[in-house]
């Protein structure tokens, strides 16, 4: 289901013929299964044997220590009145909706401008995408938390032009901003796709519409974006369901607590504290599900709605 | 972890297909060309200055990372802040920090490349019944949030006893569990001419020659892309060790930093900035190393960092 359709419907056409004599078959199915195997095993053992366990476990209270107790859906009644699981939703919501588009905005705008034949590209590309490769380690979440930290290079630089913020660690206000600093810094990724993307639109298009009289900007709507659009799509998908699971920055920059005043409680975070600091087992398996089916509807939304502005040119080449 | 294919695979026509205007005249042309560096090099100072704040900082001394001072040079540069880091942490040598981070990753390149490129072959090259349903539950687990498999996983491994040992991070390397490198692996395997393996059949080669005379040489790359980032996934994982690990000996270096953060506080910043340094050094060595490998490969196959 994550497939882009352009690539589901290019690997079916390139599946190779299969001999369809019965005796082959038959010692295809045992081959097939026998290097199938590892996959099959760890599908069935760490997939879908823990996602089943963890919605029973969602419908009980489990400490780790006692039988798991059956309270049927007291768990997800709870998590709608409980303020700060409602808080996390918050900051992960904001995190994704302000950070996501940003971010791949950013990553658009600097592939357009590395996508021409000039020197230097190559060198660009690699330093653009450096971030990407290391942004969500831990030494990145110190570093970060050290150059927004009170009068850290962040902040010293923005006194330089007379604002005063002090530090962006300690500041509820400015904690998401931090964050979303953060992740658009890490555009490189998604501009390296785009980038393959543009340089697979035929220059003979912009070349018409030069002649057609159209400016920079049409050409963007009208040819652009359209090539474009399957490759958004993906970017749009894969960087939103990813924001959502942010992890690691959030912990070691709120030491673990989602402080201040709860503004880096991330969704993951929380369902972390719920699970591994207070053992409340049931509890931390309902937050998981409920994520499961939000990321879910928002891959289902993405996939309907594409229709409707995803072009898929492949026929034409 | 982040991943997933793009719709853009490559295609031999791909080659920039810049497009000149052929009214401009080459003084404007020259402009353009003197504006784009300029706008580039610019963003590259700004992409790339939390990094060079790291390394600077990394060899000041406390007093100079923060306070008044924001420039990226020091008159008193000194290793000093690496020999207290090289120290460890609670008792631990920051040796012993890389050694398990080594342990881990190597682990999970040789358990990821075993199973992937196994499982992939099957997928790829082999019709057997169900395929495409297993295929299907495979891609949709690369969308799945992995946070709704990590509780029960972590009671099973608790009641088999296997906490604080490096089992339940390596298990699911070596069981594919990473989907987006057997993915991976299909996509590329899809692309190698199916003349191949029908010829070899003729011949009287069974999958297993198949797989590993014929499939395996010519998937070099892949292996290669495979490596690379199954290794700094490995290296940079934190949530993992955080659940599984217990005694500071076993951890590896993101848990270190955590440790370090946690004991000194904001008390020693140049230690700890070292640490985060030496911590990130082998994943900037093979970034600097597999430039064109991690670059292409994100490009071709939508890895992503």
């Amino acid at each position: 289901m994550t497939q882009s359709p352009t690539l589901s419907r290019r690997s079916a056409s390139s599946t190779p013929p299969l001999p369809r004599k019965s005796r082959q078959r038959g010692t295809d199915a045992r081959a097939g299964y026998t290097f199938l195997l590892p996959w099959l095993l760890g599908f069935i053992a760490l997939t879908v044997g823990p996602m089943i366990s963890s919605l029973y476990l969602s419908f009980t209270n489990y400490n780790l220590f006692e039988p798991p107790k059956w309270i049927g859906l007291d768990n997800y009644t709870t998590l709608f009145q409980d303020e700060r699981f409602l808080q996390s939703v918050g900051v992960t919501v904001g995190y994704v909706v302000f950070g996501t588009p940003l971010k791949l905005a950013a990553a658009l705008a600097v592939a357009m401008l590395l996508n021409s034949k000039r020197r230097g590209q190559g060198f660009y590309r690699s330093a653009f995408y450096a971030p990407s490769l290391i942004g969500a380690s831990v030494s990145i979440a110190i570093v970060w938390k050290a150059m927004f930290g009170d009068s850290g290079p962040v902040d010293q630089g923005l006194s330089f032009f007379g604002i005063n913020l002090g530090g962006w660690v300690g500041n509820p206000a400015m904690t998401m901003p931090m964050f979303i600093l953060l992740t658009v810094w890490q555009f490189g990724a998604p501009m390296v796709i785009f980038l393959a993307g543009l340089k697979q639109i035929p220059g003979e298009l912009y070349e018409a519409a030069s002649m057609d009289g159209a400016g920079p900007v049409r050409k963007f709507f009208n040819i652009t974006w359209p090539m474009l659009s399957p490759v958004i799509f993906f970017n749009l998908l894969m960087e939103t369901i990813h924001a959502f699971q942010i992890f690691a920055s959030a912990y070691i920059i709120s030491n673990g607590e989602g402080g201040p005043a709860g503004s880096t409680l991330f969704y993951t975070l929380y369902l972390y504290l719920r699970g591994f600091s207070d053992f409340r087992m049931g509890y931390a398996s309902a937050m998981a599900w409920l994520l499961v089916i939000v990321v879910g509807i928002i891959t289902l939304i993405f996939f309907r709605t594409s229709k409707s502005w995803v072009h898929y040119s492949g026929d034409s080449r | 972890m982040t991943t997933m294919a793009t719709p853009t695979q490559s295609t031999p026509d791909s080659a920039a297909p810049a497009y000149n205007p052929k009214s401009e005249s080459t003084g404007t042309k020259r402009a353009k060309s003197v504006i784009f560096h300029i706008v580039a090099l610019a963003l590259t100072a700004i992409v790339l200055y939390p990094g060079l704040w790291m390394i600077a900082s990394s060899f000041k001394p406390n007093s100079e990372i923060g306070g008044q001072n924001t420039s990226l040079w020091s008159n008193n540069f000194s290793f000093d802040n690496f020999v207290t880091a090289m120290d460890g942490i609670g008792g631990v040598s920051t040796l012993q920090f890389f050694t398990n981070s080594l342990i881990l990753a190597i682990g999970a390149v040789v358990g990821t490349v075993l199973s992937a490129s196994v499982s992939a072959y099957a997928f790829a090259r082999i019709n057997f019944p169900g395929r495409s349903v297993f295929f299907g539950m495979m891609i949709a687990t690369l969308l799945l949030p992995f946070h709704v498999v990590i509780i029960p996983q972590y009671i099973v491994f608790q009641q088999l006893g296997l906490v604080d040992t490096y089992v339940p991070l390596l298990i699911g390397k070596f069981l594919a569990a990473d989907a987006f490198f057997v993915f991976l692996m299909v996509q590329f395997m899809r692309g190698l001419p199916a003349e191949l393996d029908e010829a070899a059949r003729i011949d009287g080669a069974g999958h297993a020659r198949i797989f590993g005379s014929i499939m395996l040489p010519l998937m070099k790359p892949a292996l290669i892309s495979t490596s690379i980032f199954s290794f700094i996934w490995s290296w940079n994982d934190f949530l993992g060790p955080l659940l599984y690990l217990n005694t500071p000996d076993k951890y590896p270096l993101p848990l270190a930093l955590r440790l370090f953060v946690d004991q000194t506080q904001s008390s020693d910043y140049g230690a700890m900035i070292a640490m985060s340094v030496l911590a990130l050094l082998p994943v900037l060595i093979f970034f600097l190393i597999f430039q064109r490998y991690i670059v292409e490969g994100v490009s071709t196959q939508g890895l992503k960092g």
